[in-house]
């Protein structure tokens, strides 16, 4: 019987097998931030561990910095502290680091696909449950926790039980402004939450196939919205034509060597994965959640759901209490939803190709004067990039604030938070109860549907203007 | 790692779904540096409702959680495991859990017990009825004694041997440097490195 994409990636890093245990996985890369490892390069040092191989680590700060004034010192002493210690780790352990104010500082899994250190076939890891975005390279990545940060510092391996193997299979052409994000919104909306717990998840298809890189990354991205170990795609010319000729991708023969091995990486026709799920693109509208998970998706042509739309006894109590923290009345169209803040961004949407969507849908246009329009690039050099082709003067002309990398409000723990009570049109990837700031209220949203609510003041596709 | 055998404490009903970890600890409350002092971020929005199950009697001194299904979904924090355990949890017990939050509980030392979702009713149900009649978790024989109700919970074998025994993943791993550095003498050389530093310029 032939083997799954995921499989082949999985049986080409086992170190050690043993019945009974987890297997050995050796870890090709390491993404490292400052907020989910110091307590490991503590441990390592209690321990009188060294970093077992610092050439395959790589550090950056993002979760915790500001996106103002960034070369000015961190104005909260505890945040300070924080980067503060991973550039002293990084020092002490040898490991490189892109510090603010560096050129290929921002968001982790922004910059890895950006110098080219992720690539087909690897396995990456990373103290952060959005590392699922490497796998529409083909890789098999997943977020772990500071103490498998540890090991993995230490050993540069991770024990890890075998999950199980799912399908979403996605295909037919998407309509005009039906994006990424939406395929994605619109999977987790049908499968749940918890759907894809336990599951390598392989995405495929035609639509996949024709979508660029950054789709590909959007949907990957929001693996762990449905609970799965990791989403992956197989590679393909899209791949390779996106890694050639970045700064870390093979070179000459080992190019060729490289592309050979990465052809290979697909799933066998006569693969089978233990659960399959479709989805027709084809049939798809804009997505938005409507409340604090990323399951509460609902098409932006639908209305706000009541309780009794849901089967179980806990999930029509998780409705009830979502509806009252959004402060939303069952049957409210969404597209008369209001919102304050405007937030384009994320490891999931703050790519170059999401600015220049947005911006695309802002130019010549004016913003509403209630919003408040917040664009933080995904790194440093998607900054760069989108001011080269002078995007930043349309967010700028528009009336957006144009702000440094970093993860910035997806999160909000550094200042970039909504108040108690605000409400945001969100690109990132999470509607979490208070993840944008203590009683925000979050409707997570393409960067065509963000831009185009930026300009109305409600949630809005760019066709409704 | 402290050694689990068995636990006996007060066990909290938290009787909701999809409390992620956003929810166990906000990201405003992760800038420490240490494993400690996070259980004042525990639960952070709803510490301050009078009504919320851990500001209640006899719940206040809960070690034992039992919250609804999808616990722990989200972030990879491991904060979260860490201020249920700074605040003196030593088990949770549900019907489903995120990855990441259980290998991050089985890695910290927290037990995650698996029931069915007729043993977590009946756990909630017999709380309800006397929430001060003690609940003991015994990790050997998998089983949660409350009273009269005795049910069986499920945890992978490596997890309950590593729990047992108090075992740390690292040292254990080390005993087969060899094996790791024979299969890295087999890695291609195309595979990325991140050292040398390489910038587009």
């Amino acid at each position: 019987m032939g083997k799954t994409l995921s499989e082949k990636v999985w049986d080409a890093h086992v170190v050690r097998s043993v019945q009974g245990e987890p297997d050995l996985l050796y870890i090709d890369l390491h993404l490292v931030h400052e907020v989910t490892s110091p307590q490991a390069f503590e441990g390592l040092r209690l321990a009188g561990r060294p970093v077992r191989r610092p050439d395959l680590t790589l550090a950056t700060e993002d979760h915790n910095t500001p996106t103002l004034n960034i070369l000015a010192p961190i104005a909260d002493p505890v945040s300070k502290k924080q980067v503060d210690t991973l550039r002293s780790n990084a020092k002490d352990f040898g490991v490189r680091i892109h510090s603010l104010g560096d050129k290929d500082q921002g968001v982790v899994h922004i910059i890895g696909p950006q110098l080219g250190v992720t690539q087909p076939g690897m396995t990456i890891v990373c103290g952060d449950s959005h590392t699922s975005t490497h796998g529409a390279f083909g890789a098999l990545a997943y977020g772990i926790g500071t103490s498998e940060v540890e090991h993995v510092l230490a050993t540069q391996t991770l024990p890890q039980a075998k999950p199980k193997t799912m399908a979403v299979n996605i295909n037919g052409e998407l309509p005009d402004g039906v994006t990424a994000k939406d395929i994605v919104l619109a999977l987790i909306a049908k499968v749940g939450t918890g759907g894809g717990q336990g599951y390598i998840v392989e995405y495929r298809g035609d639509t996949v196939e024709n979508l660029s890189m950054e789709g590909r990354m959007t949907i990957c991205n929001m693996s762990i919205e449905w609970g799965a170990k990791a989403g992956m795609m197989a590679p393909d010319e899209t791949t390779f034509a996106y890694l050639k000729g970045r700064p870390h991708a093979p070179e000459g023969e080992d190019w060729d060597a490289a592309v050979e091995y990465w052809r290979t990486l697909k799933s066998d026709d006569d693969a089978t994965f233990d659960v399959e799920v479709d989805i027709d693109a084809s049939k798809l509208t804009p997505f938005v959640t409507w409340g604090t998970n990323p399951g509460h998706g609902v098409p932006l042509g639908a209305t706000v759901p009541a309780p009794e739309d849901f089967e179980s006894e806990v999930e029509q109590a998780t409705a009830k209490r979502a509806l009252e923290y959004m402060a939303l009345t069952p049957g409210t169209p969404m597209r008369d939803i209001y919102v304050d803040t405007v937030f384009l961004g994320s490891c999931t949407n703050g790519r170059i190709e999401d600015l220049r969507l947005a911006a695309s849908v802002l130019k010549g246009r004016k913003k509403a004067d209630s919003i408040r329009m917040l664009v933080v690039p995904g790194s440093a050099r998607v900054r760069l990039q989108a001011e080269a082709e002078g995007l930043d003067k349309v967010f700028l002309d528009f009336g957006a604030e144009w702000r440094a990398a970093g993860c910035s409000m997806c999160l909000g723990m550094n200042p970039d938070q909504l108040a108690p009570g605000e409400r945001s049109a969100s690109t990132s990837n999470r509607n979490f109860e208070g993840r944008q700031g203590k009683g925000g209220r979050t409707h997570l949203v393409s960067p065509a549907v963000a831009a185009a609510t930026a300009i109305t003041g409600h949630l809005s596709a760019p066709a409704d203007l | 790692m402290e050694p689990f055998a068995n636990h006996t404490g007060i066990a909290v009903p938290l009787e909701r779904s999809n409390v992620d970890t956003d929810q166990i600890i906000p990201a405003v409350y992760l800038k420490r540096i240490t494993r400690t002092g996070f259980e004042d971020g525990l639960f952070a929005a709803w510490r301050n409702d009078p009504e919320f199950v851990l500001n209640r009697e006899p719940f206040t001194g809960g070690t034992i959680l039992i919250p609804g299904p999808d616990f722990g979904t989200g972030s990879s924090r491991e904060h979260a495991v860490w201020a249920l355990q700074n605040y003196g949890f030593k088990v949770v017990i549900g019907t489903r859990f995120g990855d990441i939050f259980r290998s991050n509980s089985g890695k910290a030392g927290l037990l995650v017990a698996l029931v069915s979702e007729a043993d977590r009713d009946a756990l909630w149900e017999a709380i309800d009825a006397d929430p001060n009649v003690p609940t003991t978790v015994d990790l050997p024989s998998q089983t949660i004694t409350r009273g009269d109700l005795n049910v069986k919970f499920e945890i992978d074998a490596y997890t309950k041997h590593r729990l047992l025994n108090g075992l740390d993943d690292i040292s254990m791993t080390l005993q087969h440097a060899d094996e790791i550095a024979a299969f890295e003498a087999t890695r291609p050389s195309f595979k990325p490195k991140t050292l040398p530093v390489r910038t587009a310029g």
